[in-house]
């Protein structure tokens, strides 16, 4: 079975507000030209394409079939999507890819996190008997699941503000960032609570955005790019959604999934934890060590567009191996409340 | 592009009751909720369920040993809740707890009414607050209390309560409505936008894909063929053929027309791709496929930023146009 790399990744800024629609075509556009333009590839070129986006966000049904639109389906293209973030349409792609179908697959996710009240759409994820009927919201759950920490004395709040300052300043260098700047970790604490025990630099902002990742199966790869990265494990696995009944305090999806992985000797590894506490999980989930770049985009906290953001991470990563900058390097994408459903994937450059 | 007024944008409001079966195990929970009783199950390691699951979570063994458990419990985590949403159980600011229920090994997430943030603690005993007129749903447990709050401390504003599934007298519940409404700011794109506009001005516009030429109304903004935004933009008359129709006989809720009648593709002279729209001004069993028709507009002080200020096409008595000229549209 071949193995599957990254040949390309593009995204569109990261803004709080799009005047665009929310089937994603109008950041869509731009964002599969500047993928296709960095690849030298075209539509035709694309052996299949997967997508992951939700109808709940465009408070619309089948808002992804008008996103087709944005890549020209006629004649009929082989096309799938999933009612998830995007790194899950991408390991469909790798599986087709794996599995000899296609040689070439295109991924996107696209969300317009603004149409509506985002942590009020996303209590909608959990248990539709005995929880959704109670609107918990994204925030809140995420709350209790600091303060576990918090109380336990698995971190503090001083641990959580310093990946909120890291994340900021590093997102200085990323242009396509809604957030970025310097910040003291004194000064952050001392702002007010925004849902106790969080305060809003422990929360990923309300972000519109797409992202686009091109995979080729390991023999084309090099025709397209000079550095693939070569992706050498994809695993992903989900917890119980019965919050009340696991250690929120861990991510044992994140571990097995890692465990089921080579995470040794990794550069830069880029998490998909859109509060501050939930990196603070995974690195320790992922046993990343202080050598260890984490999250050098500037991460979620930076820009989180929904349906997108897991891909992207996935993109950061491998842009940082096809450009020289790591060897090895890790994607995380996590999906549902309070770090339910984690996936993690290893980068290497292409030998 | 050039300036112009910004894409319209409306506010959607999308509502759906969702009716849920529950199966033996919710169904007996939901059962106890209304009789203002809590039941957990009991799970192959002994561990008592609070909500109850329905599959043991180590072993996946269906589970049916059920074990009622206390109205007080201890709270484990909390969050403070400062904006409520719709739907929450308490309209003020209040806190969110996992909750251990005496007699459960799992905790149940709900609301707990205390007035700041400073009154609530982990560790703190709460107790529950029934609704008034309980149904067998999640939400019959209105909140709950500090286990020390006095029985008439005044209640919170709270959200409205769920409908009540129907049941016989004395069966147990089986099933549980929730209503779910979004509120949506929905956006069309910039060139749908110029289309409505130009609608409201009684006029058709459309738009040619650079790369295949053809003209789309309404415009897409990106060609479906191409992927290419579609940026040239044609004024269209209001003649048409119908390309193909269906005869509607079904009534359904909220329909405004009485059946029989026809609901038409409607291909726009010079247009590449057609569009539903109403024939009427003849017989239903008169409509042909390319058959030529024109638009009959509003009266003008009706007319919006909307397709409907065509009421329906209607035929002009032409000649029918040749079936070559539209089978590639069908």
């Amino acid at each position: 079975m071949s193995r599957v790399s990254v040949v390309g990744f593009a995204q569109s800024d990261c803004v709080r507000r799009t005047p665009g629609t929310t089937n994603g075509v109008e950041m869509l556009v731009p964002t599969l030209a500047e993928a296709f333009k960095q690849t030298g590839l075209s539509k035709s070129d694309i052996g299949f394409w997967c997508s992951g986006s939700s109808d709940y966000l465009a408070g619309r049904a089948f808002s992804f079939i008008s996103a087709v639109d944005a890549i020209g389906a006629f004649p009929p293209i082989n096309e799938s999507h999933v009612e998830m973030d995007a790194a899950w349409a991408l390991y469909e792609a790798w599986v087709k890819i794996r599995i000899g179908e296609v040689d070439t697959a295109l991924v996107y996710g696209f969300g317009k996190s603004s149409a509506g009240t985002l942590r009020r759409v996303l209590s909608l994820q959990t248990d539709p008997y005995t929880v959704a009927p109670l609107w918990p919201d994204s925030i809140s759950i995420a709350a209790l699941q600091a303060r576990l920490g918090l109380e336990s004395g698995r971190w503090s709040e001083k641990d959580m503000a310093e990946v909120a300052a890291r994340s900021l300043a590093d997102a200085r260098e990323n242009p396509q960032a809604q957030r970025s700047g310097e910040s003291s970790v004194a000064d952050l604490l001392d702002a007010s609570m925004t849902a106790d025990p969080l305060r809003a630099h422990d929360i990923a902002p309300i972000t519109d955005g797409a992202s686009v990742v091109i995979l080729a199966a390991e023999d084309r790869a090099r025709d397209i790019v000079s550095r693939p990265a070569a992706i050498t494990g994809i695993e992903h696995r989900v917890d119980s959604p019965v919050l009340g009944a696991r250690d929120l305090t861990r991510s044992p999806s994140t571990e097995t999934a890692g465990a089921a992985l080579d995470v040794k000797d990794i550069d830069v590894a880029e998490l998909h934890a859109p509060f501050t506490h939930q990196e603070l999980i995974l690195r320790d989930a992922l046993g990343l060590d202080d050598a260890v770049r984490i999250s050098p985009s500037g991460g979620v906290l930076a820009g989180n567009p929904m349906f997108a953001a897991g891909l992207s991470r996935i993109g950061e990563a491998a842009r940082r191996v096809m450009s020289g900058d790591a060897d090895r390097a890790l994607a995380h994408a996590t999906s549902g409340p309070a770090l339910q459903q984690n996936l993690v994937a290893v980068m290497e450059a292409q030998s | 592009m050039t300036t112009e007024a910004p894409p319209l944008s409306e506010p959607l409001e999308i509502q759906f009751d969702y009716t849920r079966s529950l199966g033996p195990v919710l169904g007996r929970f939901m059962t106890g909720l209304a009789e203002r009783r809590i039941e957990g199950v009991t799970g192959s390691d002994g561990r008592v369920h609070v909500p109850p699951v329905e599959y043991d979570p180590m072993t996946a063994e269906p589970l049916s040993k059920f074990v009622e458990v206390g109205q007080e419990g201890t709270v484990l985590t909390w969050s403070w809740c400062a904006e409520p949403v719709a739907g929450q159980p308490i309209q003020r600011p209040f806190a969110w707890a996992l909750i251990r229920l005496d007699g459960a090994d799992t905790a149940l997430l709900h609301a707990v009414d205390v007035e700041t943030p400073e009154a609530i603690h982990t560790g703190m005993r709460v107790r529950v607050r029934w609704a008034d007129e309980p149904v067998g749903h999640i939400r019959d447990i209105a909140y709950f209390l500090p286990a020390d709050a006095p029985d008439d401390q005044p209640p919170p504003p709270t959200s409205p309560p769920p409908p009540a599934a129907e049941r016989a007298d004395g069966a147990s519940v089986n099933t549980v409505v929730t209503p779910i409404k979004l509120g949506y700011e929905h956006t069309v794109s910039p060139e749908e936008s110029r289309y409505l506009r130009a609608l409201g001005e009684g006029k058709l516009i459309g738009q040619r894909c650079p790369k295949c030429e053809k003209v789309y109304l309404p415009p897409r903004g990106a060609c479906p063929t191409d992927g290419v935004p579609t940026t040239t933009e044609v004024e269209l008359p209001d003649t048409a053929i119908v390309t193909t129709f269906c005869i509607v006989n079904v009534p359904f809720l909220g329909q405004q027309i009485t059946p029989p009648y026809v609901v038409a593709y409607i291909l726009l002279d010079g247009a590449d791709i057609a569009f539903l729209h109403l024939v009427r001004g003849c017989d239903a069993d008169e409509v042909r496929m390319g058959m030529r028709v024109r638009a009959q507009w509003r009266p003008r002080e009706e007319w919006v930023t909307s397709m409907r200020n065509i009421a329906h096409f209607e035929p002009t008595g032409e000649p029918d146009a040749p079936y070559e000229s539209y089978a590639h549209h069908l």
